[in-house]
């Protein structure tokens, strides 16, 4: 895949992501523009690798986060016991930790 | 094994339900819903389980109104090969209960042959828990319900032969997202849509909803002026010794 279509992905890939933002999509969204906007002049292959893995790392990010977000709400409505699931969720967020 | 997976369209878990001023339900039109999470863990456990090549087929199924197909695509992007969407009007869906789907699933299972059914422990929506055991009834399957930890041949707590019914726990495992490209790739994956009436299942309501209404709302707390008024207070509400 050339660099230029991994960067496209990319940028669909994190504006996808970013509709269900906890925030407002906006605020994502203004975000997300400016970040790819401020290295459009980038050229070096390396850097644009670099570049990629970055936001790469924060699509994994994203995705932990929403999960998290999920799990809480599920463990707050329906789990009375804190201590029966204390464990789950250690185990839940050590996991998460190593995305 | 081939792997059927009950998936719901519900309210999502982030919206604030409201009751509908008439107080016949809560308000649905132009509300955000998604696939209900404890749907999600279990299909989660189906596709994983797939992936060990445990299971050879895992299949998304939904029993709703036209919009239940946007579950069923979100199923097919998080990795399950087949969708099937038995159809009923939004009228109808509104009114379903535990009983109908289980009855329909019970129709799928025994044309399609499955020999599994994997559901979530509840919907978010109506609570019910009701599914998967009244399933498990009508198939004279065995149930594994609430399930925290689905293992082959482990020393679990609990042991199921194959065919058998499961409902899947919070605790069981952490769902996938579905992606951008999968969910592009979701769009070729077959979904089939069979209307109710094809199946022959009676979803004549059997309970009467009476009137829907918001849970009582929190009193609001009241200032003291200081040590002693508290302590009065406190004295009044028999919270300390007078």
């Amino acid at each position: 895949m050339s660099l230029r279509k991994r960067v496209v992905d990319l940028y669909k890939n994190l504006y996808h992501m970013g509709k269900e933002y906890p925030g407002g999509s906006k605020w994502f969204h203004d975000r997300l523009k400016l970040a790819f906007s401020k290295n459009k002049n980038v050229e070096d292959p390396t850097q644009i690798e670099q570049l990629i893995g970055r936001g790469e790392f924060v699509v994994k990010e994203i995705e932990a986060l929403y999960s998290l977000r999920k799990y809480r709400a599920m463990k707050q409505r329906y789990y009375d016991k804190e201590d029966e699931i204390t464990a789950a969720t250690q185990k839940f967020e050590e996991s998460v930790k190593k995305l | 094994m081939k792997i059927l997976v009950g998936v719901k369209r519900v309210v999502d878990y982030a919206v604030k339900i409201r009751v509908k001023p008439d107080r016949s339900g809560v308000v649905t039109e132009g509300v955000q819903h998604s696939m209900n999470p404890f749907d999600e863990i279990a299909l989660e456990e189906a596709v994983k389980l797939k992936e060990k090549k445990l299971a050879t087929e895992v299949v998304a199924f939904s029993l709703g109104g036209p919009k239940s197909q946007e579950v069923l695509r979100t199923a097919l992007a998080k990795g399950a090969d087949k969708a099937i969407h038995v159809q009923v009007s939004d009228e109808e869906a509104s009114k379903l209960e535990s009983f109908h789907v289980a009855k329909t699933l019970k129709k799928i299972v025994e044309s399609e042959k499955f020999d599994a059914v994997f559901l979530g422990k509840q919907a978010i929506d109506d609570d019910s828990s009701q599914t998967a055991p009244i399933l498990a009834g009508l198939l004279d399957w065995p149930q594994a319900l609430y399930a925290s930890k689905v293992e082959e041949g482990g020393d679990g707590h609990m042991k199921v032969k194959i065919p058998f019914v499961l409902s899947a726990d919070l605790r069981l495992n952490e769902p996938r997202y579905a992606t951008l490209p999968n969910i592009m790739k979701a769009k070729k994956k077959p979904l089939k849509a069979i209307p109710i009436k094809d199946l022959g299942v009676d979803i004549k309501p059997q309970t009467e909803t009476i009137e829907v209404t918001e849970p009582p709302v929190r009193q609001a707390g009241g200032f003291v002026e200081d040590v002693a008024g508290l302590v009065a207070k406190l004295k009044e509400k028999g919270f300390v010794k007078a």
